[in-house]
């Protein structure tokens, strides 16, 4: 297993400058712009403590607990090249992620699915998220895996950068298709060995991938009683 | 060639294309010379009243058996996943309960407990926040099995059976709107607890229901089941066994159907569903008869669900202790809807400003949620409904997914429906009981 001691992943956390001396907080500066000027976190309190954040991508130490260490290790057993594939190993409220180099992710999914001490039948779930600003390799795709014989989940975990191609895992799981569909649709992930990787939600001719970070949310502003209510993506956010 | 008023004709390089609006087929058949054209491709939808909304199939043709189906949905595509990262962790529960739109509280539902995970607040929630939950749950359940038994019904010809499923169904939405003000859409559910208690009058009604509906399940059997018309439709139409339905993702009364009991209220259970007696009902036809048979039963056990929580309501707190997530004020249900009680706003208004401060920063700005994600699957009426909740730590979801089963199961429809007969389509689809909304949300 290699350790990645950097932020591959995980949310951006924008570091306020001067936090910890006795002066204001200089939070650098952010594309986000809110009203009355606001930018950046939105932290009006002036001492940058309210955005409290904390990696979350940390390697889980053994033993994780419960039924984790079993997968784990039957994992390791039935897949000769599991310690080339595994990233990382998160164990978090509860649920463990796998965090799989992208281009083992089929064959990972194969080894879930058929080793019987594994048994991850159903594949309930694949989606995209956009980690804009995390590192390079900004779109991860996790793959919820059930297995209905053990009654367990895991969630798998790849991160590409945009452009770079995954293997499909349609071939393993057929349920993955459309859920792949729309991860291309809003992400932009491309998924290689896919029978057939076009747009779902969005009509054919569109540009852009909707549903990543940098990707405006776009609206009009609204009046209402005299007053005018700018877009919501423009309207004043503490985060 | 003549021009009828119904169907239109044009030449295209793709060959001829006709606008058929009604009862016109004949117009249509006749003029495609069955020697030299044995294929049609017929464009069903997105406006047809028998796919559930804007659902289009493309369908191949070879006379009336269909060769090949393709599915095309994203027309009711309103980008709730995306508009949740512009608003507050409580107000998401306004976006995600208009994504299926027969299943508002499984939305609600699905979405609290994944933020609640996310806040590590699972085990605080009272004990009669999770009563009322199951409660209004499965009632959800009952008036969404309803539609589809009236829908169904409809689509495969008795139209009475849509008047009755309607009918009952009425029933609990006024239950849902003598609770939340709404009878669809409620924004009932909350991170942390619900928006407000059952008032009495509300459970006086559900216990009507709880006499009212069995006579009424009675009636619907008596009428369908011993049906020659409706037993030929559904027995043995558009199968899907065990191997396909978990290959496909398939899961819900669809999967149950074709003789695996994976529920998760049994097998992963969620909101103390452990604490409840009840069963998995399930058929081993794996069509449409048995589909219809393991939603009649779900409903007669949703019912049995609904008395045992009524029978363990006891007064008590329905927001978790925590001031700094649940809702500041006791809401109450005005005649010009839902709003902060009198009470609240006079003690915020007159007497503490703390509380006022308080109130201001929680509804404004709202609690901040730890960052990390997690996965929460639910039983919905149409099968595993999985929220994949992201957060970065701030106040706003970072990311939102939502796993709708109305979305995976529609890929289904090729393997029920090839090879088939054209009527047998609407059987199929409709026996997956899919919810627009909810597929392209």
């Amino acid at each position: 297993m290699t350790t990645h001691s950097e932020s591959d992943g995980g949310v951006p956390a924008a570091q306020p400058v001067g936090a910890n001396v006795d002066a204001p907080a200089q939070i650098p500066p952010s594309p986000l712009k809110g009203m009355f000027g606001v930018k950046g976190t939105g932290d009006v309190s002036g001492f940058g403590g309210l955005a409290r954040k904390r990696p979350t991508t940390a390697d889980s130490q053994r033993p994780f607990g419960g039924y984790f260490d079993e997968v784990y290790d039957a994992l390791e057993e039935a897949y000769p090249g599991f310690s080339d594939a595994i990233e990382k190993v998160v164990v978090d409220r509860g649920e463990l992620t796998l965090h799989i180099v992208p281009e083992k992710i089929a064959e990972v999914c194969r080894i879930m699915r058929d080793d019987e001490s594994l048994r991850f039948e159903l594949c309930s779930s694949v989606d995209g998220v956009d980690y804009l600003g995390s590192d390079n390799r900004r779109l991860h795709v996790t793959y919820q895996l059930t297995s209905m014989t053990y009654r367990r989940r895991v969630r798998l975990e790849i991160a590409v950068a945009a452009g770079t191609p995954v293997p499909s895992v349609t071939g393993i799981y057929p349920t993955a298709d459309w859920q792949e569909r729309e991860a291309y649709d809003m992400f932009g992930v491309v998924f290689e060995g896919h029978p057939n990787l076009t747009r779902i939600l969005m009509p054919d001719d569109w540009d852009g991938h909707p549903q990543r970070k940098d990707y405006p949310l776009g609206g009009v502003p609204v009046e209402y009683k005299g007053a005018e209510i700018p877009p919501p993506d423009q309207r004043r956010v503490y985060q | 060639m003549t021009q009828s008023g119904y169907a239109t004709e044009r030449e295209t390089t793709e060959g001829r294309v006709f606008t058929v609006t009604g009862g016109d087929w004949d117009t249509v058949t006749s003029s495609v010379d069955p020697l030299s054209n044995e294929k049609i491709v017929v464009n069903m939808g997105p406006q047809h009243p028998s796919t559930h909304g804007v659902l289009r199939l493309v369908l191949e043709l070879e006379g009336e058996t269909v060769t090949e189906v393709r599915p095309v949905i994203g027309y009711l595509h309103t980008g709730i996943e995306k508009n949740l990262e512009y608003r507050n962790w409580t107000q998401g529960v306004t976006f995600v309960t208009r994504m299926d739109y027969l299943s508002n509280m499984f939305n609600e539902a699905g979405y609290c407990l994944a933020v609640e995970k996310l806040l590590g607040i699972t085990d605080q929630i009272t004990e009669r926040t999770n009563t009322i939950r199951v409660m209004f749950m499965e009632l959800q359940r009952i008036a969404s099995h309803l539609v589809w038994l009236a829908t169904t019904g409809m689509e495969l010809g008795a139209i009475s059976m849509m008047l009755y499923g309607f009918r009952e169904r009425e029933y609990i939405l006024d239950i849902f709107e003598e609770t939340s003000g709404l009878r669809m859409n409620n924004g009932y559910i909350r991170p942390g607890g619900l928006s407000q208690d059952v008032p009495e009058s509300a459970i006086k009604k559900i216990r009507e229901f709880l006499t009212y509906m069995p006579k009424k399940l009675k009636e619907y059997e008596a009428m369908l089941s011993g049906q020659v018309i409706w037993q030929e439709r559904t027995q043995g139409v558009a199968v899907l066994d065990v191997t396909g339905c978990l290959s496909l993702g398939i899961t819900g009364p669809v999967l149950r159907a074709s003789g695996l009991a994976w529920d998760l209220r049994k097998t992963m259970p969620y909101c103390g569903y452990e604490t409840y007696e009840f069963d998995v009902p399930t058929a081993q036809t794996a069509d449409v008869w048995g589909r219809y048979l393991v939603r009649v039963a779900e409903i007669r056990e949703s019912l049995k669900i609904v008395e045992q929580a009524l029978d363990r309501l006891r007064p008590g707190p329905i927001y978790v202790e925590d001031k700094k997530i649940a809702w500041p004020s006791q809401l109450a249900l005005g005649v010009d809807g839902l709003g902060n009680s009198l009470e609240h706003v006079a003690k915020i208004m007159g007497q503490s400003m703390e509380s006022l401060i308080h109130h201001f920063k929680l509804v404004t700005e709202g609690f901040r949620v730890p960052p990390g994600q997690v996965y929460v699957g639910i039983e919905h009426p149409r099968g595993e409904l999985g929220v994949h909740a992201v957060s970065d730590g701030g106040t706003h979801p970072y990311r939102v997914h939502y796993r709708d089963p109305s979305f995976v199961n529609l890929q289904a429809i090729p393997a029920m429906a090839e090879g088939a007969l054209l009527a047998d389509v609407i059987a199929g689809g409709a026996s997956l009981d899919p919810v627009m909304g909810g597929c392209d949300r």
